[in-house]
């Protein structure tokens, strides 16, 4: 028979407020433990939450960009449940009326067509803290530091239809909650995370099957590898004649393998009901307003704009702006060196292999925008040849100075010169009468030869254009 | 001179006719000698009063004039001490030292307060009797084998003994009100929203409302000028312009109506003593102005029944961070994480609490959250709006505190008979509309309280009617024979 997945995601994303959602305390990761936690993290008697401006901000930027609508008026709840890393024995989210209604995300799949995936909503709540089982003998440490870090969880349509999609999917959420500026995406801290509800039905078949909801994956492969070992598990079961059980399902990556955790008939009844702390959440035009000018151009319009503007191929232009400091860096060596499509190669190419040969970070890279583009301008003023120009880039790398410096010191200006570079062609025709003779007698493949000993005798540095022209007049006269 | 009232003491303060020392000794005195026979404190802090004295005497000496400047006055154990066991009347919280102070606190050491102590109360606020708290019982200065009411039960004994001259109480269902009344004091629960209730211990966060109890409405109104106010941490604290709520007591109730609202006489259960008394009350009010008129609250036969599925609803999720792993009781060697959670709950919890999470946690389940919780928001708009047609035709209504006299301690063993008590008191919780009540006579030597509703944010006038009503009468200057 033949299977259809059906893949819903939901991703919580730590919004990058300074502090915390319901208070003051700071969110900076990797703090001693507990240190970051105020009493009101601490789930303290008396205290009480209030509401931090900024986390309400980002996600109404979100809502925006995936054309979602804002909920004028919604409502915290309160999810009750106990386990230790949850101070007050509840978590607030939201529940019935989320901040984020219905929108929708834009994919690019394997194919290269474009799958529009529904939003179902997204909602503001704030993250636990965690249970350290390492150092405590026959016992559990409890760090608050992330107790009441804002997240706000992304819930996507059951509308993808494999492990592939559900990481496109995944991933231009990444890059979007970055180009807001709303999450670091982090996903090794934890700053980006997902669940994912996978089913299985019978091609054709209309109504959903059984769903496993697969816990806390961290990363895009493990999102990959979950889901596709799921979905072979729930085939083998039904082919086998069994049925899939509603259930909370863990991916171990060491194994390779997603393990039962709960099942729904142990599952919480999480008692939601509107928190009577707070406030429902008023959120007017006036507001919406003021997020809206803040939007920074967004991935799709970025790529359209850099075809239209810099001629780049659509490949090209979706490379670019999948991070935006990356689409940032180019537009700034595009300018600079007045090449937007040297510009394009370099930062791809040479550039990008650089980083990732020193793993590091854009923001971290030796050489910057500014730099780059002084490197491509000596290029295309044919100061250098581009061979010559991945030396010196290489040298810039490691921190030798900018571009005209390492030309300077290293001697690498190309000889432009005529005079000079008839000089060098005399002295090569010179030393090889044998091969003149041959090249003279119609053996043409000797001007290679030629072009070689020429630049040879110049390390490289004649101008390739230049020596092509003069040997030719000069072997053929 | 343990008779002079918190106003009273202001005055002689500010004209150094006492010191803040002096008079803080002469009540930790009394508090030594005389609480024994009442156990309305849970925690006396004598030394850090005495410093708190003195350092108000600086202030006096240096001619301030903050409005409590060098008063005792004591606070409810529901509300955070920094540094002060803060247990609300509970096991659960009896090893608890609060790291910081509840906003109350906070404006009222502001002011120059001086605390002499921690108040007795019903355990977590639940309760009409103070028989629920982990400290045992308080008893009614009137009769000692009576109960005070509850939950601030402290509080009121306390003050009807003069054993401080204000303290500071909170107002889920009735629980300034009912004690104020059963101990012969003045006690308002403002409008919700008036006063902070951050490092107030929730019990249910919708309906739960601090303020104060003394003998008079002017001490009152001095006391809420102290406690109410706009507070950033609780995000249900109303932003309004300071309002000076003494300003109205000298105003005349020429004009004033008020509205009698039928339901609240009619309904039986009523000692007739009480219903005598009160319309003598109605007889002094009318001789200085007022007009009378009967209204309706045709739904306040709900209030009850709502607020016991609210009220434990809410008290169910506030209650669950006592679970043992940060703070207070934990039971000993838990076995594993479960094990740790049911005993140290079941251990630290009483009776009433644990009924009260029970109800709360079965309203809440998923299957029954509309027919109870949704339902019973629902019939809270209700009577909010029974109130808000009222207050069209009147300006203040009036009716009985509690339908009866003080009990009899353990006379009430039945918990619905209990939550009948407070009969007239929940629907003003539930619509969230300031109310007190005052002494407005005695049977058979114990109080029987007057109580007054009003707008939202009309305190000033209730002060101002209670205000008039103690220019005429003596009921709130009397005190109990063994404590006089």
């Amino acid at each position: 028979m033949e299977w259809e997945t059906v893949i819903g995601l939901e991703i919580h994303a730590q919004l990058n407020t300074v502090s915390k959602i319901f208070s003051g305390a700071p969110t900076a990761y990797g703090a001693e433990p507990n240190r970051q936690a105020c009493p009101v993290d601490l789930g303290m008697p008396g205290v009480l939450p209030v509401l931090n401006q900024g986390a309400v901000e980002r996600a109404v930027m979100l809502g925006l960009a995936i054309n979602a609508e804002i909920t004028p008026r919604s409502v915290f709840a309160r999810k009750n449940y106990f386990y230790p890393d949850l101070p007050k024995g509840y978590q607030i989210s939201q529940f019935e009326l989320p901040i984020v209604g219905l929108g929708h995300l834009d994919i690019e799949l394997e194919d290269g067509t474009i799958k529009r995936v529904g939003v179902t909503r997204a909602h503001l709540e704030e993250d636990a803290g965690k249970s350290l089982h390492e150092g405590f003998e026959a016992m559990t440490g409890i760090d608050l530091n992330r107790a009441g870090t804002p997240l706000i969880e992304i819930v996507s349509e059951p509308e993808l239809r494999s492990a592939k999609e559900a990481v496109a999917y995944m991933k231009k959420m990444h890059s979007l909650v970055r180009y807001l500026d709303i999450c670091d995406g982090n996903m090794q801290e934890g700053s980006f995370r997902c669940d994912a509800n996978v089913s299985v039905r019978p091609k054709g078949q209309t109504e959903f099957g059984t769903r496993a909801e697969l816990k806390n994956l961290n990363s895009f492969r493990f999102v990959e590898r979950a889901i596709n070992f799921e979905v072979e598990r729930q085939i083998d079961l039904i082919e086998g004649g069994g049925s899939v059980v509603q259930e909370t399902r863990l991916y171990d990556p060491d194994r390779d393998e997603t393990r039962s955790m709960r099942s729904k008939e142990e599952a919480n009844d999480y008692r939601y009901f509107p928190d009577p702390d707070l406030l429902p959440l008023v959120v007017d035009n006036a507001f919406i307003d003021s997020v809206r000018e803040k939007l920074p151009e967004l991935p799709d319009a970025k790529r359209a704009r850099f075809v239209e503007q810099y001629g780049l191929s659509d490949y090209d232009a979706g490379v670019l702006t999948a991070a935006r400091d990356m689409g940032d860096f180019y537009e700034v060596v595009a300018a600079g060196c007045g090449a937007p499509k040297l510009a394009a190669n370099w930062v791809m190419g040479e550039f990008s292999a650089a980083m990732n040969r020193s793993e590091v970070e854009l923001a971290d890279a030796p050489v910057n925008a500014e730099g780059l583009a002084g490197l491509l301008a000596r290029i295309q003023d044919e100061t250098i040849s581009g061979k010559i120009a991945k030396e010196v880039f290489e040298a810039m790398w490691n921190g030798e100075g900018d571009a005209d410096a390492v030309i300077e010191a290293k001697g690498l200006k190309q000889i432009t010169d005529t005079s000079a570079i008839d000089t060098i062609i005399d002295e090569v025709m010179a030393n090889n009468p044998q091969q003149l003779e041959q090249y003279r007698g119609g053996k043409d493949k000797l001007f290679g030869f030629f072009v070689g000993q020429v630049m040879k005798a110049t390390q490289g540095k004649a101008n390739p254009a230049q020596v092509n022209e003069r040997l030719k007049a000069k072997l053929d006269g | 001179m343990a008779q002079e009232t918190l106003s009273g003491w202001v005055r002689k303060l500010q004209a150094r006719e006492i010191s803040s020392r002096e008079l803080t000794q002469l009540y930790l005195d009394r508090i030594e000698r005389l609480d024994p026979q009442l156990n309305s404190f849970i925690t006396v802090t004598a030394e850090q009063a005495l410093a708190q004295a003195d350092a108000a005497d600086a202030r006096l000496a240096k001619g301030e004039k903050t409005p409590l400047l060098g008063v005792p006055v004591a606070q409810k154990d529901i509300f955070c001490t920094e540094g002060v066991r803060t247990s609300c009347g509970s096991h659960m919280l009896d090893p608890f030292v609060s790291p910081y102070n509840a906003t109350v606190v906070e404006r009222m050491n502001a002011a120059g307060a001086v605390m002499l102590g921690k108040t007795n109360m019903d355990e977590f606020a639940m309760g009409s009797s103070n028989e629920t708290s982990f400290y045992g019982p308080v008893r009614n200065p009137w009769d000692t084998e009576r109960v005070p009411g509850g939950s601030s039960g402290g509080s009121a004994a306390a003050v009807g003994a003069r054993l401080v001259p204000g303290a500071t109480g909170t107002d889920t269902g009735g629980s300034i009100r009912q004690p104020a009344a059963f101990c012969g004091i003045t006690g308002l629960k403002p409008t919700y929203g008036r006063v902070s209730r951050y490092g107030m211990i929730a019990f249910a966060s919708s309906l739960d409302q601090g303020g104060p109890m003394a003998a008079t409405a002017e001490d009152c109104g001095r006391m809420l000028n102290a406690m109410a106010g706009f507070d950033e941490r609780d995000s249900t604290s109303v932003e309004r312009p300071e309002e000076d709520f003494t300003a109205g007591l000298e105003q005349d109730l020429k004009g004033l109506r008020i509205g009698l609202p039928t339901e609240f006489f009619g309904e039986a259960g009523l000692d007739e003593r009480v219903r005598g008394v009160i319309d003598a009350a109605i007889e002094v009010l009318k001789g200085r102005g007022a007009e009378v008129r009967e209204v309706s609250l045709p739904n306040s036969h709900l209030s009850v029944p709502a607020y016991y599925v609210v009220a434990p609803a809410e008290c169910s999720s506030n209650l669950a961070r006592f679970d043992g792993v940060r703070y207070g009781y934990r039971c000993e060697n838990p076995e594993d994480l479960m094990d740790l959670y049911t005993r140290s709950r079941g251990e630290g919890f009483g009776d009433e609490v644990k009924r009260r999470i029970m109800v709360g946690t079965y309203v809440l389940s998923a299957g029954y959250y509309d027919a109870y919780y949704l339902k019973a928001q629902k019939v809270r708009r209700i009577i909010a709006d029974d109130f808000r047609r009222a207050f069209e035709d009147v300006d203040v209504l009036l009716a009985p505190t509690t339908p009866e006299l003080p009990f009899a301690l353990g006379a009430k063993a039945d918990p619905v008979s209990m939550y009948l008590s407070d009969i007239y008191t929940i629907a003003a919780n539930l619509a969230g509309l300031p109310a007190m009540s005052l002494p407005a006579g005695e049977i058979d030597g114990l109080p029987v309280g007057l109580q007054l509703i009003g707008n939202y944010f009309d305190e000033a006038r209730l002060l101002g009617v209670a205000h008039q009503y103690q220019q005429e009468t003596d009921w709130h200057a009397r005190v109990p024979a063994a404590f006089a």
